[in-house]
């Protein structure tokens, strides 16, 4: 079957934009892993509560740019919330314990939202409705907005953690518990902190794609599978293989919709973790150690 | 003391059976199917614990095994006419102990979270697949067929009434649950527990631990294969939604509050959440899923052991 | 033997220490002074990481007290001690190998109430007395040399401004032109007025540095004696390290 060259385009464009958004998800995943060995299954919840935090605001407000910053800072407290009640009294505890814990929050946080919002799809408007031509196809300037912010966010957290002295701490942590807390690092402080950013970065994300999409109890699945999937393959807490796998993934997967389904389009995923699994387990973009 | 031991233990077992066995007798419709879905679940439950409790493998994988049973039990039944019971099990069995050798393929190549997530995937992989599908697994509608007979070929052929349907499933799942018992305490399943406690040392005594790792997968995969079959005869339908991964967490949910590593732990643990579930959806209409949800991280953290937990090492003994 | 005149800056009151069903510490008792250099010679696996630990906050002992100032910090977080004053440097040094040498000092530096003008004086400082990690100031912690990286593990904990340094074998795996250098900074602490308390395997360097000597044998305190004595009668070092 002939692919056009503006159809491959397109989905080049939709596969970075798509990947953005993944990379903002999974950032905070892979941060979470990274510092304190947490799987938190329940990301993709915050993801979803983030979008109808959105809604929420976005109705109150009338503005989506308050809307974001609001719904990223509620979800960030929720996040701290979280790991204060369930994550902290099971550090220590054998690394399944928090997976099923965090698995016990997603469920209590997805029927949540069935129980507040209902079972219907909600919206967000888009914050600007222009479009410019790209061939055949009006694409629209918001999703050009949604890879930049998302990058953007992306960016300030790194320099956030290169440059900064909780960076610094955060950093330390992450290599080194016990001796970031003999160095008076305040370590617990430290952990809710990055938690609370990771569930921050979700939340976002959850807001700048919901005009994309309806905002329903159940989107938080899809990504949390996604999330999973490009930890693994860019390697856990590796932040930047994350987003590079982000991307990657998300561009094969637009160019598999070329010719299946978006619902089969995600085997493509899967084919590309089996293979990381088998050859480079630490990550596709890892060095495998000897 | 020892005798006493094994004594309080059989007779409690017989007591149980029995009541399990009158069970249809005195309880209405509704429960009694009720208690056959806690065994069918039980089993799948228990089939994780052969990896979670024993094996010290986190799975969220159960789900594929389970569809899988369902499925493959599905196409004997849809594909052989008159439909068959002993041509449906074998068939489900099959088609989860493929799924089982896949998994147990990666399952000696990665470790803990990684081994986890991989599962959970790897159900993820055949949900996509079942559902979309749709020429052969019937899609998101999945499949509906007709209960087979109950016959011993060339003695008799009866149709299943809800009484011998249900002493079906009572004997499938105590049968499964003895053989799985003489098999944790065997020597395999001692390696197994070693394995669990100290890889490493294990593999430096000179187990070779990767084959006991695909024994024990394959032989999770199959018991679990074969709650999916009992469960596609119960209700005849397949469908995906069994195998998403969400029930792979509920299935170690089950695991957790009944407790690891004791076999009975997480038939409990089944029941428990079932009825909770149960209970809850009448106060709570649809919400019910909170309060449970909030009672499951509650006993993560506080009471780790699960419901049977203190009791494990006397139930292994 | 001598008493502290005043009050001890670390006192270890008969603690206990556990590893799961392993009784570690069976009462450890002893005393820092303050600006005092003391030894704690031992066989290897008698417990003095374990003492240095517990005083450090990383373990926390089951029975006995640590106090710190006349003050009880046996439960306090390792966090918290760090901040009040008790710098630890652990065997095999731990810095954080993928920080670089300033972002190494900075995690301690970079504490309330240090102003600007304070961190520069102290950087300086540690420059001249480390020049070797002015040098590599921004290289990562992990390409720098064993003996190296034991400096930066010494300079990093000096950047709190403690009043103690806790000293888990410094010298171990260092060459010998490194071992003086050791005693030499050894020597520099005392001068800061900072209080050292050294596990050590190396007899000659502990007999030479502290001022008093402890020596532990299976969890408790077999022997305390003043430097000097030992270096004139070291039958108690031959009986407890069988050297």
């Amino acid at each position: 079957m002939e692919i056009a060259f503006d159809q491959l385009l397109i989905q080049t464009i939709n596969g970075i934009v798509t990947g953005m958004i993944l990379a903002l998800v999974a950032s905070g995943l892979t941060l979470i892993f990274g510092i304190m060995d947490v799987v938190n299954f329940a990301h993709g919840e915050l993801f979803m509560l983030g979008a109808y935090a959105g809604v929420v605001v976005l109705a109150a407000t009338g503005d989506f740019w308050i809307a974001l910053v609001a719904a990223s800072l509620l979800i960030a407290l929720l996040g701290a919330v979280i790991y204060l009640t369930t994550l902290r009294p099971l550090l220590g505890r054998d690394p399944l314990t928090t997976i099923l814990a965090t698995f016990g929050v997603s469920l209590v946080l997805q029927n949540y939202a069935l129980w507040q919002f209902g079972p219907v799809a909600r919206k967000i408007q888009e914050p600007f409705t222009g479009h410019f031509t790209l061939f055949y196809l009006d694409y629209p300037w918001y999703r050009l907005v949604i890879a930049l912010l998302s990058a953007a966010i992306i960016g300030t957290l790194w320099l956030f953690l290169k440059i900064s002295t909780f960076g610094v701490w955060i950093r330390a942590t992450t290599q080194d518990r016990v001796m970031a807390q003999a160095m008076g690092i305040p370590v617990p402080w430290v952990l809710t902190v990055v938690f609370a950013i990771g569930a921050a970065m979700a939340g976002a994300s959850g807001v700048l794609f919901g005009p994309l999409v309806g905002v329903n109890h159940a989107m938080g699945l899809d990504w949390i599978l996604k999330a999973f999937i490009v930890v693994v393959i860019g390697g856990m807490g590796n932040l930047a293989g994350s987003i590079a796998a982000s991307i990657f993934i998300s561009l094969l997967e637009a160019y598999a919709s070329l010719w299946v389904s978006p619902a089969q389009a995600i085997i493509v995923s899967f084919v590309v973790l089996i293979l990381t699994l088998l050859f480079r387990p630490t990550g596709l973009f890892v060095p495998t150690p000897k | 003391m020892r005798l006493r031991r094994s004594t309080i233990y059989w007779t409690g077992f017989s007591v149980i059976i029995a009541l399990l066995i009158i069970a249809p007798f005195v309880l209405p419709e509704f429960w009694r199917r009720f208690v056959t879905e806690i065994l069918i679940w039980g089993l799948l439950a228990m089939s994780s614990d052969l990896l979670i409790g024993y094996t010290g493998m986190v799975s969220f994988g159960h789900s594929a095994f389970f569809g899988l049973g369902m499925y493959g039990a599905a196409a004997a039944l849809l594909m052989v006419k008159p439909p068959s019971l002993w041509l449906a099990i074998p068939a489900g069995l099959i088609g989860a102990a493929a799924v089982a050798a896949f998994v147990a393929y990666f399952s000696t190549r990665l470790r803990d979270i990684y081994f986890a997530i991989t599962t959970l995937i790897f159900s993820q992989i055949f949900y996509v697949i079942i559902f979309t599908w749709t020429e052969v697994t019937g899609g998101e509608n999945g499949l509906t067929f007709s209960r087979p007979r109950l016959a011993i070929p060339g003695l008799f052929s009866v149709p299943f009434t809800s009484e011998t349907l249900h002493w079906f499933v009572l004997a499938a799942v105590t049968l499964s649950y003895l053989v799985l018992r003489r098999i944790t305490q065997s020597p395999f399943g001692m390696v197994l527990q070693s394995i669990r406690e100290n890889e490493a040392r294990t593999r430096a005594i000179g187990y070779p631990v990767e084959r006991y790792k695909i024994m024990a997968v394959m032989l999770s995969g199959l018991f679990a294969g074969l709650a999916g079959v009992l469960y596609a005869i119960q209700n005849r339908f397949a469908a995906p939604d069994f195998v998403f991964f969400v029930v792979s967490g509920e299935v170690v949910i089950y695991n957790v509050i009944g407790g690891i590593g004791t076999l009975v732990g997480p038939i409990v643990g089944a029941g428990f959440f079932l009825l909770l579930r149960e209970g809850f959806s009448r106060f709570f209409t649809e919400y019910y899923l909170i309060p449970v949800g909030v009672i499951f991280v509650a006993m993560v953290i506080f009471m780790p052991q699960g419901l049977l937990g203190f009791a494990r090492r006397w139930l292994n003994e | 033997m001598s008493e502290t005149s005043a009050q001890p800056l670390v006192r270890v009151e008969n603690i206990h220490t556990y590893y799961g069903k392993s009784h570690i510490l069976h009462g450890v008792s002893l005393e820092v002074g303050k600006a005092e250099v003391v030894g704690l010679l031992g066989r290897n696996g008698v417990g003095k990481s374990t003492t240095l630990k517990a005083i450090a906050g990383l373990v926390h002992p089951s029975q006995g007290e640590v106090l710190f100032e006349g003050r009880a910090i046996t439960q306090l977080a390792a966090h918290r001690l760090a901040r009040l004053g008790i710098g630890y440097v652990p065997e095999d040094r731990r810095i954080f190998r993928l920080l670089s040498v300033i972002e190494n000092l900075r995690t301690g530096l970079d504490r309330h109430g240090v102003t600007k003008v304070r961190k520069k004086e102290l950087l300086d400082k540690v420059y001249e007395y480390f020049p070797v990690l002015a040098e590599r100031r921004n290289q990562a912690g992990g390409t720098l040399s064993g003996g190296e990286q034991q400096m930066l593990a010494i300079a990093r904990s000096m950047m709190l401004e403690p009043k103690i340094i806790l000293l888990d074998e410094p010298t171990e795996g260092l060459m010998p032109r490194m071992i003086s250098q050791i005693r030499e900074i050894i020597g520099v602490l005392e001068q800061e007025e900072v209080a050292v308390l050294l596990v050590e395997q190396n007899v000659p360097l502990t007999l030479e540095a502290a001022r008093r000597i402890y020596i532990l044998e299976k969890g408790m305190v077999r022997h305390h004696a003043p430097a000097s004595e030992l270096r004139a009668d070291a039958t108690a070092i031959h009986q407890y390290m069988g050297v």
